[in-house]
Formats: structure tokens, C-alpha cells, sequence
């Protein structure tokens, strides 16, 4: 039953997207504006500062992920489908299990693209020599931001101004998110790569994911309720 | 409880207050910073009481949402107002100390960055409150539940970050002249963030009081 | 009056922290005590009268003060909170009830 449901909201939010493509292609084209406004600060005579490129991808991947996670969202008040979800006889933790799963696949979609790009444009392709790390720490990373970011998104579906309150809330709880993002990625696209570091920073990521993960499917429940 | 105690431990602050600046200024100076040092006093008990009111309201928070007691959203209110008023003072302290002691205004240092992540945090769920529309107590309640779990992490992941590039700063080891006053202030302290708890749960319940009735009368009217 | 060479801010520093200096008269007697070095200050070497020291003493008056200003300020609120709470519920309990 569980799984049925995470899979069904799953599927339409991705039935969803293919059919339009506007979420994803909003948040991809907005990254990559945020990007070419850090070159601006963060490149030196043609040359990026050192540990740029990690701290441009993952700025970008916060920006993008907040706009992903409103677009999502806003999609659920048309209609009242928010209430209808939820009025569904089914599990409140799978739905949210579906929702952060969608957003998930949408960032890792999203990042498919920035990260090699970010890595040619900023001169950090050295970070593919670990693929493994290099994708476990983006996975860790964005299920995290995402953890976080689909519980307060929903949360605000029926508040006031929920447009502002989203970033305004999800930057300061997912700053130790970004932290060991950044730490990780930049220890990764050094010129000689600190793997200990990495895997350092990827644990952290880890634990965080599992205490957040924890705490939203414990609230999502309560917080939902009318 | 807390109100009940109130009598007490206003009586136990404003007599805190009085004594503190004399405890403080018998204290001997510290032999690197000197009288600046003395900043101290009052700004470590406001950071531990801007802690304390993190972990206040992240509880109450909790038992908020899951038993929907009224007074328990009350706490948890006041609790995240008092975050941020103490959290004001230790971040308006921190600087004017770290001027002379470390000859800058702001250091990224892992201390003063987790103290604003977690005024942020707790300033958020203010801004919530006030703006959310109806039902922003609930979702108030979610984020001083999470901001309050996500202190250790804050705590930790800053604190790496920042072991990654040392920084020499000079910690204050307390001797005794210095332990006694330390202590009695965090104690004063504590006893003024209970009674500034306790007043702003009153005011928070007698709100509820008065919105109940007006709620009473306009539903009698319309009969 | 030595300190008409200190620069404005800091004489702001002291007038607000003027306030709570009549409230902590223990702190006040240290002016000449502290032994401290002049390294971290960038005031051009003319501007301090010989013997002066790196101005701790406003620093430190500004924290406390600042402390009991922002505590007052609070109190201060919460007390108009209450007066405005309490004054609605008189109206309310001596509205007539139809």
C-alpha cells in the first residue's frame, strides 16, 4: 500500500512534467543564469577563484531547487488537489515519500546538465575521476535540500505569501546541507582530489539526510492535518 | 508552573541584575584582552539562553503538533521571541568584543556563524508567525521543530568547516575571580529569560482569551 | 576633557551606553588599569594622547549597554502587549450581550 502510493504520486508528478516540461525547463534556465551571474563575482583575469566551481553548483542547485519546489507545489493549489492528495485514503508518509521523490528526480534531471557544465566552465573536471563519491555526494546533498524543502513547501501550500516564506525558511535549515555540499564537491575538484574529505563531508550529508528524513516523516502527518 | 513560579524569579533577576555589574567590575581582568574581556559575562549566558530558548521551542513545537495543546503553541511562541531577543544581544556583544580582541568586527569563525545560522533560523519562524496567515502556528511549530534538530548539525558542520583553516583566537580559560561572576550571571540570566517566558505566555494566553470572546460575541450578535 | 579627539562613533558608543553607567558604578573606575597593547587599532599614532589606551571602555559600555537596551525595549513591548490585551478584554466583558 505503501509503495503503491509513493509510486502513484510519483508517476503523476512525473506524467506531469513530461507532458510540459515547464518546471524543469524554468529551473534549468534560471541555473544557469545564477551561474553566469557568480562568473561575474568568482572569475579573476579568465580564471575561476580557487574552490568556485563547487560553491557555484551548489548555490545554483539551492536556487533552482527553491523554484522547483514552489512551481511543484503551486501546481497542487489548482483545483484544491493539495486536499484532494491528502483526502485520499492512503498513508500522509507516502505522499510525502512521492512528492520528495518527484522533486528528486526533477533536481537530479536538473543537475544532470549543470554539473558537467559547471565543471567545463569553471575548470573543475578533475571531479569525475571519482564518479561514484561525485554522485553520492550530489544524491545526499539534494535529497536533503529536498527532504526539508518538500515539507515546508507543503506546509505553505495554505499559507499567506508562501512565495517569500519558502526561501526565507529552507537557507537557514539547510545551510549544513550546503556546507558539506560545497566542502565536499570543492575537495573533490581540487587539483590533487582530498577523498578522505570528500567521504568526510558525504557522511555528514548522510546522517543529516537520515535525521531530517526521519523528523518530516514523523511530522509531515500533524503538520498536514486540518 | 512557569507563572506560578513568576513572583520568584522576576524578585531573583531584578536582584541578578543589580548585583552584576559590581561582581563584574570586582573581577580581575584578563591578561591578553583585557577589560574587554568582560563583555563576557553577559554574553555567554545570553548565547546559552538564546540555546536554551531554541531547545524550548522545538520541543514545545513538537508536542504542539502532535497533541495540538493551545498552550503548548504558546510556549513555543514565546520561546522562539526570546531566541531571537537573546540571540540579538549575543550578536551585538560578539562584534564589539571581537573588535579589540581580534581587531575585526565579524570573523567567520565556527561560533559566531552558528550563533546567526541559528538567530536566522528562529527570526524565519518569527517572520512565519507574523505573516503566514491562519494556521501559521502549526507551521511555526514545524520550523522551530527543525531548527531546533538542526542546531547540532549546524553546530558540527560549521565547526568543520571552519577547523579546515584554523584560526588562532583566544578562548577564555576561567580562573577563580572570574568562575564566580560567570556563574551568577548565567543564573541571573536564567531567571530573566523564565520570567520573560512567563510574561509572554500570559500575554499570548490572555490574546487567546480576548479572541476567544470577541469571536463569542460576534457569533452571538449574528443570532 | 581628553575626549574631544575621540572619533564620532565612539562618542556615541559612550552616550548610549551613558545610560546604564549611572546603573553600574563598579565598572566605571577601570579607565587606567587595563594593560593593553596597541595592535589591532588603526588610528593614525597623532590621534592618541600619550598613555592613552585602545578604547576597551566604550566597546565594553556599548555591550552593556546595548544588553539593557535591548532587554527594556522587549519588557517595554510585552508590557504595551499586555496593557492592549488587557484593555480588549475589559471592552469585551462589558459589552452588552444581546
Amino acid at each position: 500500500m505503501f509503495a503503491r502510493t509513493v509510486w502513484a504520486v510519483f508517476r503523476k508528478d512525473v506524467v506531469i512534467e513530461l507532458r510540459s516540461r515547464e518546471t524543469l525547463a524554468t529551473t534549468l534556465f534560471f541555473a544557469l543564469s545564477a551561474v553566469l551571474v557568480f562568473a561575474f563575482a568568482f572569475v579573476r583575469d579568465g580564471r575561476a577563484v580557487a574552490d568556485a566551481a563547487a560553491g557555484i553548483l551548489w548555490i545554483a542547485i539551492a536556487f533552482a531547487g527553491t523554484l522547483a519546489l514552489g512551481r511543484v507545489f503551486e501546481r497542487e493549489r489548482y483545483e484544491d488537489a493539495m486536499r484532494a492528495l491528502l483526502m485520499a485514503p492512503a498513508p500522509r508518509a507516502a505522499i510525502y515519500v512521492g512528492k520528495l521523490a518527484g522533486i528528486v528526480a526533477l533536481l537530479a534531471a536538473a543537475e544532470a546538465l549543470l554539473v558537467p557544465l559547471v565543471a567545463l566552465l569553471f575548470d573543475a573536471g578533475v571531479m569525475f575521476a571519482r564518479p561514484l563519491l561525485l554522485v553520492a555526494i550530489l544524491a545526499a546533498g539534494t535529497i536533503g535540500f529536498a527532504a526539508v524543502g518538500t515539507l515546508f513547501a507543503a506546509m505553505l501550500v495554505r499559507a499567506r505569501s508562501r512565495d517569500v516564506l519558502l526561501p526565507v525558511l529552507l537557507y537557514p535549515i539547510t545551510i549544513p546541507v550546503i556546507i558539506a555540499g560545497v566542502r565536499a564537491t570543492a575537495a573533490l575538484a581540487r587539483p590533487v582530489p582530498d577523498e578522505p574529505m570528500a567521504v568526510f563531508w558525504l557522511m555528514l550529508l548522510v546522517f543529516f539526510d537520515a535525521v531530517f528524513l526521519v523528523l518530516a516523516l514523523w511530522t509531515f502527518e500533524p503538520l498536514m492535518a486540518d | 508552573m512557569l507563572q506560578r513560579l513568576f513572583p520568584l524569579t522576576i524578585v531573583l533577576a531584578l536582584a541578578g541584575f543589580a548585583t552584576a555589574p559590581f561582581l563584574i567590575g570586582a573581577a580581575p581582568y584578563e591578561s591578553t584582552m583585557g577589560l574587554v574581556q568582560k563583555i563576557f559575562y553577559f554574553h555567554v549566558p545570553s548565547a546559552l539562553m538564546m540555546f536554551a530558548g531554541a531547545f524550548t521551542a522545538g520541543i514545545a513545537g513538537a508536542r504542539y503538533l502532535f497533541t495540538g495543546a493551545p498552550r503548548a503553541d504558546r510556549l513555543s511562541a514565546a520561546a522562539s521571541e526570546l531566541t531571537v531577543l537573546f540571540g540579538l544581544i549575543v550578536l551585538v556583544t560578539g562584534p564589539l568584543w571581537a573588535r579589540k580582541a581580534w581587531g575585526v568586527w565579524w570573523d567567520w569563525d565556527a561560533r559566531l556563524t552558528s550563533s546567526l545560522l541559528v538567530w536566522l533560523m528562529f527570526t524565519a519562524c518569527l517572520i512565519v508567525r507574523r505573516y503566514g496567515g491562519p494556521g501559521a502556528g502549526k507551521l511555526a511549530a514545524g520550523v522551530a521543530l527543525f531548527g531546533a534538530a538542526n542546531v547540532p548539525f549546524v553546530y558540527l558542520s560549521v565547526n568543520y568547516w571552519r577547523t579546515l583553516h584554523p584560526k588562532t583566537t583566544v578562548v577564555p580559560s576561567l580562573g577563580p575571580g572570574m568562575r564566580e561572576p560567570f556563574w551568577f550571571c548565567l543564573a541571573a540570566f536564567l531567571m530573566l529569560f523564565l520570567t520573560l517566558l512567563a510574561v509572554r505566555t500570559r500575554v499570548g494566553e490572555l490574546e487567546a482569551l480576548a479572541d476567544d470572546l470577541a469571536l463569542e460575541r460576534d457569533v452571538v450578535r449574528e443570532h | 576633557m581628553r575626549k574631544l579627539t575621540i572619533p564620532l562613533r565612539r562618542l556615541a558608543c559612550l552616550l548610549l551606553a551613558a545610560g546604564c553607567l549611572a546603573a553600574s558604578p563598579a565598572v566605571t573606575p577601570v579607565a587606567a588599569l587595563q594593560p593593553q597593547a596597541a595592535q589591532d587599532e588603526y588610528v593614525p599614532l597623532s590621534e592618541i594622547p600619550p598613555g592613552e589606551q585602545l578604547p576597551a571602555q566604550p566597546l565594553l559600555f556599548a555591550a552593556y549597554g546595548f544588553v539593557w537596551v535591548a532587554v527594556l525595549v522587549y519588557v517595554w513591548l510585552l508590557w504595551r502587549r499586555l496593557g492592549a490585551v488587557q484593555r480588549d478584554l475589559e471592552t469585551l466583558r462589558h459589552a452588552p450581550r444581546e
